[in-house]
């Protein structure tokens, strides 16, 4: 073997080495998804086998009579992530086109820094928060107000307690604000000059030029931000237990008590005393598991769907 | 109808880098205005005070005048002023979440045209002017950015074009584009001058000799000479025009 043959060799084996070990890396992460999915199937099995899919329809979660049923949760869940969606979604929007578009470059690097300072607060703290002022807050003022404005609609009916859906849902908002505001910022932020030039030539004003050649062109990427934004409303579990109420009903009104997959994961699991109990349990974890995969891949698809934009182009 | 400019002892900032001192120059209705120079030498920030473009940018200002046919277009709304005064940029810039039609309408639509029939006859009679109707007639639908640079150049020039403006700057629109598409948006504004009065800025003193009724040349920040096109390149009267047209510089 001459020399050249021996470099050609060593510089192969070494290309295969982190092929290899690159790959390994790749398939502990499919793996591990998969294991602990897998896991969370084999330990819910005794729930599984004696509740079947009505498991996702029965209202009734009663440990006492060994009766479960995950709607309540599933519904909580659902619902206080909507509420923080439909909250910090235009806001985190807004703050954005704040910063990128009207703010001047000192105002916004100290606003950028207290978002994202949001986001490095721990979920207990803003738990406490909310029990402390949020909720007395809301039981005092926003929740009379709502019932005596909008008291027609279902969702504002009731008496006002303070701990409950509208909590739930507002603390969800507070904390998945940085993250939305953030990334729809850095989209925003890659926009081509020469897009808002584009529109401002064609005597657009500040707010149609944001319209037509900053938002439209950042869409997918807000789109993505919000979703992820979503992702960590579904699982986040401290904050929410501490003010959603913890009660397994459905009702309409926001101000009601609720519960969410998580709160009764992490409120439950110390106190399930025998295995059905704790089966259950872990099949909330295994659908909460799955319903976050779902709308992970739904987000995915939209996002791809609205990037393509016009025919025979491709959005940036 | 094209509308004349007159610019008054313009000088522009940005931040505390001064970039024009005291431009005074008469630009003719209806005519092709070529504006030369070195990289630098303020002839983009100069197009780019005739719309106010100038003033969007951070720290950016100007002063002075400019009159639109008699009237300062400092004293009224830069918004308003940008309908009147077209812009075609260096790089060609579609809207790339809009269709071909969209493009093209896009500032009728800011302007409140909503009625379908005016915008598709405005449409077909913008991208005609544009020489891209026959092209795009049959994929309107499709996105900008399915058409080739020459073509989305054009296509920026319709979007221009469509809400009828009385002066077309153009900051070298042919600079990122190859020599036949070069050539094609050559042949435009020879023909859209009737109808607008064109300023072009040009590093290509070739193109400027070709199309441009008369040429300005501007070297750091000032103008030096302005006068028809073929006593630039023929008979300059200034030494630095001469320096520069013959290649000594720049």
């Amino acid at each position: 073997m001459n020399k050249q043959d021996k470099v050609r060799t060593r510089t192969a084996i070494g290309d295969l080495t982190l092929r290899l070990l690159t790959l390994g890396m790749a398939l502990v992460v499919v793996g591990l998804m998969i294991w602990i999915g897998w896991q969370m199937y084999v330990s819910s099995q005794e729930s599984i086998a004696k509740f079947g899919w009505s498991f996702l329809t029965n209202r009734v979660w009663d440990p006492v009579k060994e009766n479960f049923g995950a709607l309540p949760f599933i519904y909580g869940t659902l619902v206080s992530s909507l509420i923080a969606l439909a909250l910090a979604g235009p806001i985190g929007v807004g703050v954005a086109i704040f910063l990128n578009e009207m703010a001047s470059r000192k105002v916004r690097s100290v606003i950028s820094f207290l978002v994202e300072l949001l986001a490095a607060i721990p979920s207990v703290v803003y738990g406490l928060w909310a029990i402390f002022i949020l909720a007395p807050m809301l039981r005092n003022s926003v929740e009379p107000w709502l019932n005596k404005h909008l008291g027609f609609i279902p969702l504002f009916q009731g008496s006002p307690v303070g701990l409950g859906m509208l909590a739930g849902g507002l603390i969800l908002a507070i904390m998945i604000l940085p993250t939305i505001a953030a990334i729809s910022r850095e989209v925003m932020a890659a926009v081509p000059n020469t897009q808002r030039e584009a529109a401002l030539a064609l005597g657009a004003t500040k707010w149609e030029m944001i319209r037509i050649a900053v938002l439209a062109y950042s869409k997918s990427g807000i789109l993505g931000g919000v979703m992820l934004g979503l992702g960590r409303a579904l699982g986040e579990t401290m904050a929410v237990t501490m003010v959603i109420g913890n009660r397994p009903d459905i009702l309409p009104s926001l101000f009601a008590p609720a519960y969410s997959m998580a709160a009764v994961i992490a409120n439950e699991f110390t106190e399930a005393t025998y295995s059905l109990y704790l089966s259950s349990l872990v099949e909330i974890g295994l659908i909460l598991f799955a319903i976050t995969l779902v709308l992970n891949a739904l987000a995915r698809l939209l996002v791809w769907s609205v990037s393509r934009g016009p025919k025979g182009g491709q959005l940036v | 109808m094209g509308q004349s400019l007159s610019v008054r002892n313009l000088e522009a900032w940005y931040g505390s880098n001064k970039t024009l001192h005291g431009i005074n120059m008469e630009i003719a209705k209806n005519e092709v205005t070529a504006i030369i120079g070195p990289s630098g030498c303020g002839k983009s920030t100069f197009i780019r005070c005739i719309n106010r473009m100038h003033d969007t940018l951070p720290g950016a200002k100007a002063t002075g005048e400019i009159l639109l046919d008699g009237a300062n277009i400092y004293a009224n709304d830069p918004v308003e002023l940008r309908r009147t005064v077209g812009m075609v940029f260096q790089k060609p810039n579609p809207f790339p979440a809009m269709s071909i039609f969209d493009n093209v309408v896009a500032g009728l639509k800011l302007n409140g045209m909503r009625n379908k029939k005016k915008l598709k006859e405005a449409a077909e009679k913008s991208l005609n002017m544009a020489a891209l109707w026959d092209e795009v007639k049959d994929r309107l639908g499709h996105s900008g950015m399915s058409l080739s640079g020459g073509q989305q150049q054009r296509l920026c020039i319709a979007r221009a074009l469509a809400v009828e403006p009385s002066v077309l700057l153009m900051d070298e629109p042919a600079s990122a584009l190859d020599p036949i598409a070069t050539l094609r948006i050559e042949e435009l504004v020879t023909q859209l001058k009737s109808s607008y009065t064109i300023v072009i800025v040009t590093h290509n003193m070739q193109q400027a000799a070709r199309i441009a009724d008369s040429t300005a040349f501007f070297l750091n920040g000032e103008l030096v000479e302005h006068g028809a096109t073929s006593d630039i390149f023929m008979t300059p009267r200034d030494k630095r025009t001469e320096d520069y047209i013959t290649g000594r510089f720049g």
